[in-house]
């Protein structure tokens, strides 16, 4: 899997799976519904819509990964093997999955970068990681599918719609800062 | 680093990582096997025991890492509640506290190098078929340093923000200088590396 990985990408995906640990610890809000967000999946959208499908896949995953190993980096500061524990556990493990896919959608649509990278965060972050979650979570718990959505589903969409227009504008504001940054366009 | 690693010596450090992590597997499995609530019940009962094993203080620490869990518990519980399902949530319930408190225990009792060198081992069969690790092994330090620093360069910006704007958080809005910083770092960080050897270094092939 690290073959054309040169050490320019090798740094770049340990930069990004730094900014997923970095973006977790920001004060998270706490919605009416009272579902914590914070802004480590913004981490994860931003993986793929500025990296690309291949670097952002290996960004997220190996934040995964060092929380694994035990570091406390997923938001509100878990680590370890327990995150895997829990039925919403999948949101944990489609990162990977969500970053590959905003990164896919990112390559191949053109138009203005706001509203490419939004529909990408949308396809990666909320359409590929449910697509994840919502089957762990009938599978692990065990639940029906009506369950699981009212759940693990519908209380963190509006979280997830606000930060995949987020990563939009982010996306935006780090291509005018810095030409040539989005190797998911190059 | 803030570590989830436990300052108390107990008996279970002297174990080796990958013990540590087979039993926490098959444990795992048996307590998702147990359908009944009294299972469950001994179930808990026996991760309590573990956890008081080594005193009074590891037992509280143990308790406070838990806490996380507390809305999954309480959501779980609501939802089994409303459906008028209590012994299935109980079920479900006590499963998820003994599941974490157990994977838990391992994070507290096995300090990050001996998780590393784990990780190393259980790599070996990829390097016999020729596939090269070294880009991973070099990729978690890098990383685990570069949180430290884009933290630091995180709440730099806040302050400046702050100083800026009458709102007290700037939250997301640093994202995006965060994320240009960091990539300000990464054409230096490369050349180093490849001045060091780089990928073709150390103990690929």
């Amino acid at each position: 899997m690290t073959k054309k990985i040169n050490e320019k990408d090798l740094v770049m995906i340990a930069l990004f799976a730094a900014l997923i640990a970095v973006l977790g610890l920001v004060p998270k809000l706490t919605l009416a519904s009272g579902i914590p967000i914070t802004a480590q999946t913004l981490g994860i959208m931003l993986c793929g819509t500025v990296l690309g499908a291949k670097r952002g896949f290996l960004a997220a995953a190996l934040f995964c990964l060092l929380v694994l190993i035990g570091l406390p980096l997923l938001a509100g500061g878990r680590g370890g093997p327990g995150v895997l524990m829990t039925p919403w556990a999948g949101f944990f493990v489609g990162f990977p999955v969500a970053a590959f896919v905003a990164g896919l959608v990112m390559e191949k649509m053109r138009g203005p970068v706001a509203v490419a990278a939004s529909v990408a965060a949308v396809a990666g972050g909320i359409v590929a990681l449910y697509g994840v979650a919502l089957p762990w979570y009938m599978v692990t718990k065990p639940a029906g599918p009506l369950e699981a959505a009212l759940v693990a589903g519908v209380p963190f969409v509006p979280g997830d719609l606000i930060k995949a227009v987020l990563a939009g504008l982010v996306t935006q504001a780090l291509a005018r800062a810095r030409p040539g940054a989005l190797l998911s366009r190059s | 680093m803030l570590a989830l690693t436990s300052p108390v010596k107990t008996p279970y450090h002297g174990l080796r990582a990958g013990l540590k992590l087979g039993l926490l597997a098959l444990a795992t499995i048996v307590l998702f096997a147990l359908g009944s609530l009294w299972g469950q019940v001994a179930g808990l009962a026996v991760v309590m025991a573990l956890y008081a094993l080594p005193g009074a203080r590891f037992a509280r620490a143990g308790v406070a890492a838990l806490r996380p869990v507390a809305l999954f518990a309480v959501l779980i519980a609501a939802f089994h509640v409303v459906t008028w399902t209590p012994v299935e949530g109980a079920v479900v319930v006590l499963r998820l506290v003994s599941a974490v408190a157990l994977a838990n225990l391992v994070t507290m009792v096995t300090p990050l190098s001996e998780m590393l060198g784990f990780l190393h081992w259980a790599l070996a069969p990829l390097r016999a078929l020729g596939v090269k690790t070294r880009g991973l092994e070099l990729a978690i330090p890098l990383a685990i340093r570069f949180i430290p620093v884009l933290g630091e360069k995180g709440r730099a910006l806040g302050e400046s923000w702050r100083a800026r704007s009458r709102h007290r958080r700037a939250g997301w809005r640093i994202a995006a200088p965060l994320a240009g910083l960091a990539m300000d770092d990464a054409d230096r960080v490369a050349e180093a590396l490849r001045a060091r050897g780089g990928m073709a270094g150390g103990t690929g092939k």
